[in-house]
């Protein structure tokens, strides 16, 4: 499938999944869609490192975090749309992510894991002692009740996360085809090949690291108008690296429709449980969900799927 | 007489307290036919590591085509017409045995700006000449240990080298596995491709070099004509255990 053609079919899905949403009209639904369609962003772009290139990015938080208090700096100053909001955190992500990237690439599986834990806590600890974003006490960002045209404030948040998610759906399927993913899957499956083979490497890891942090930005840019209240706590919250990490673990790495079902299956798995037992069991359950899937099918849901039509091919 | 493609000069290489590679010096013509042996932990590995990037040379300067390497790292090396086999076959797995050919047509040859137009058709004409014409679509965990390291060659060959390395190419293979896979250098070496063939089977080094050197603790003990090298009582002594 050419890519404008899957464009337009993400973007029909996207409007028809808009216009159930606004059928049922509770404002709950919105809120849980957009907190899954989040996921669906944070996991996609935790794969083009993660899954195409085998990096394990352990520090999704700082990235979205990274959004979000772009968007804090940036209102404190000036008043800017969300969309304008969501292209600068994913400037500053994007920008952070290369700088991180070029700091942290020359090491290899665990060391590069740890390094970007490090990173998470580093920028926190900037966050806690930048007084211009609330420091440690947090900040408060009024929204309006109401958007022009659309309704409430949450169905405008709803529809840009919906749109954020095709488009880095569509840039990851883009990538997974492209010159670059076959670099990066070479990169992957044998670093020192790939690189006998004339892939640049370094060049190439710093494009994912740059894009995937990017977009993890742009999904934490709207988070402060989504709650209306900051801090580092919640920025920086374990379960975004987590999640980012667990959901295309379960759906599949080597693809784009991986992390897409991961974060679907997992993140209304919690939404559910949120409101049925506690949030606080969120976090249980995608470790549960998670080593369940790493003994029993470690290629994920996608991998399942094409060990099953393999052997149905093969019968 | 051909010019020279290849000229490592005094390279050296040192891990920790343990010298690797001590003041080596080599030349290979276009054209050629090299074998390099020695006995494991020579340093045959670590001085075509030199050649290629893979490892930075401590010391000493590595030449290709009058131009020197040092610096490089090993994607530009093979982008300028240096390539290598490795010892242990290393496809890449997720991809089909023809998607491991793509990668070096698009990296290599693609940033050369000699991109052939057809790569379906370039990567079929390459498995053609390895043999690997029925496993196109294959993945390479079903391959054979010698259809992978068809494969391996066949991926070093896509990039289109000048000099081409094979490491131990022959490593645990049959009589007739390892004549297959001297055939297809030989052949590959008839099209001028300049190849450097390190080895342990001696019938195989002997019968494809034109020249052979030895290497023992790092340092070269030899270099000339295979018949005289055989017979130099210091290779004999110190590799051959004769």
């Amino acid at each position: 499938m050419r890519w404008p053609t899957f464009l337009a079919i993400a973007l029909a899905v996207a409007l028809a999944v808009a216009a159930v949403a606004r059928f049922y009209g509770n404002e709950y639904y919105f809120i849980a869609a957009y907190v899954v369609l989040q996921y669906v962003v944070l996991a996609t772009a935790w794969n083009i490192l993660g899954g195409y290139a085998g990096y394990v990015n352990f520090g999704s938080a700082a990235f979205f975090a990274a959004g979000a208090y772009t968007t804090i700096a940036f209102h404190s100053v000036v008043s800017l749309p969300i969309p304008v909001l969501i292209v600068l955190g994913g400037i500053v992500s994007g920008v952070i992510g290369f700088i991180a990237g070029y700091l942290t690439l020359r090491l290899r599986g665990v060391f590069f894991a740890i390094a970007t834990l490090a990173l998470a806590v580093v920028l926190q600890t900037l966050i806690i002692n930048w007084d211009h974003v609330g420091g440690s006490r947090g900040a408060y960002l009024l929204r309006a009740h109401e958007f022009p045209y659309i309704g409430s404030y949450m169905q405008y948040l709803f529809l840009m996360m919906l749109l954020l998610a095709v488009v880095a759906v569509s840039v990851a399927r883009l990538i997974e085809r492209s010159w670059l993913g076959f670099g990066l899957a070479a990169i992957r499956d044998d670093e020192a090949a790939a690189e006998a083979s004339g892939v640049p490497t370094l060049r190439l890891k710093l494009i994912a690291t740059t894009v995937s942090g990017a977009f993890m930005g742009m999904a934490g840019a709207p988070f402060p108008y989504m709650l209306g209240y900051v801090d580092p706590a919640s920025a920086f919250n374990l379960a975004y690296a987590v999640n980012a990490i667990a959901m295309p673990m379960i759906g599949g790495t080597t693809t784009w429709v991986g992390p897409v079902i991961g974060a679907i299956l997992l993140g209304t798995i919690q939404q559910v449980a949120t409101v049925t037992i506690s949030s606080a069991v969120n976090l249980l359950i995608v470790g549960l969900v998670l080593i369940g899937f790493v003994i029993l099918a470690p290629n994920g849901i996608v991998g399942l799927f094409q060990q099953w039509f393999g052997k149905r091919r093969a019968r | 007489m051909a010019g020279v493609l290849l000229h490592v000069s005094q390279v050296g290489k040192r891990f920790g307290g343990f010298v690797a590679l001590e003041g080596i010096d080599l030349e290979v013509r276009e054209g050629e036919r090299l074998g390099l042996i020695g006995p494991n932990g020579s340093g045959k590995s670590t001085l075509v590591n030199c050649i290629c990037g893979t490892l930075t040379n401590d010391r000493g300067h590595v030449q290709f085509q009058g131009e020197k390497l040092d610096g490089l790292p090993a994607y530009q090396r093979t982008r300028k017409g240096l390539a290598r086999s490795f010892q242990l076959p290393r496809p890449f797995f997720s991809l089909s045995v023809a998607d491991n050919l793509r990668i070096p047509l698009l990296y290599t040859v693609g940033a050369r700006g000699s991109a052939h137009g057809d790569m379906d058709g370039r990567c079929a004409e390459l498995l053609h000449m390895v043999g690997l014409h029925d496993k196109y679509d294959a993945m390479p965990v079903d391959l054979t240990q010698v259809d992978m390291r068809k494969l391996e060659l066949a991926r070093a060959m896509a990039a289109e080298p000048k000099l081409l390395i094979a490491d131990e190419a022959m490593a645990g293979l049959s009589h007739s596995e390892i004549e297959d896979i001297l055939k297809l250098l030989v052949r590959l070496n008839e099209q001028g491709v300049t190849i450097i063939m390190i080895e342990h089977i001696m019938s195989a080094v002997m019968s494809f070099s034109q020249r052979l050197a030895v290497l023992v603790s790092g340092k070269k003990i030899a270099d000339g004509d295979p018949q005289e090298v055989v017979r130099n009582p210091e290779v004999v002594r110190a590799y051959l255990g004769q």
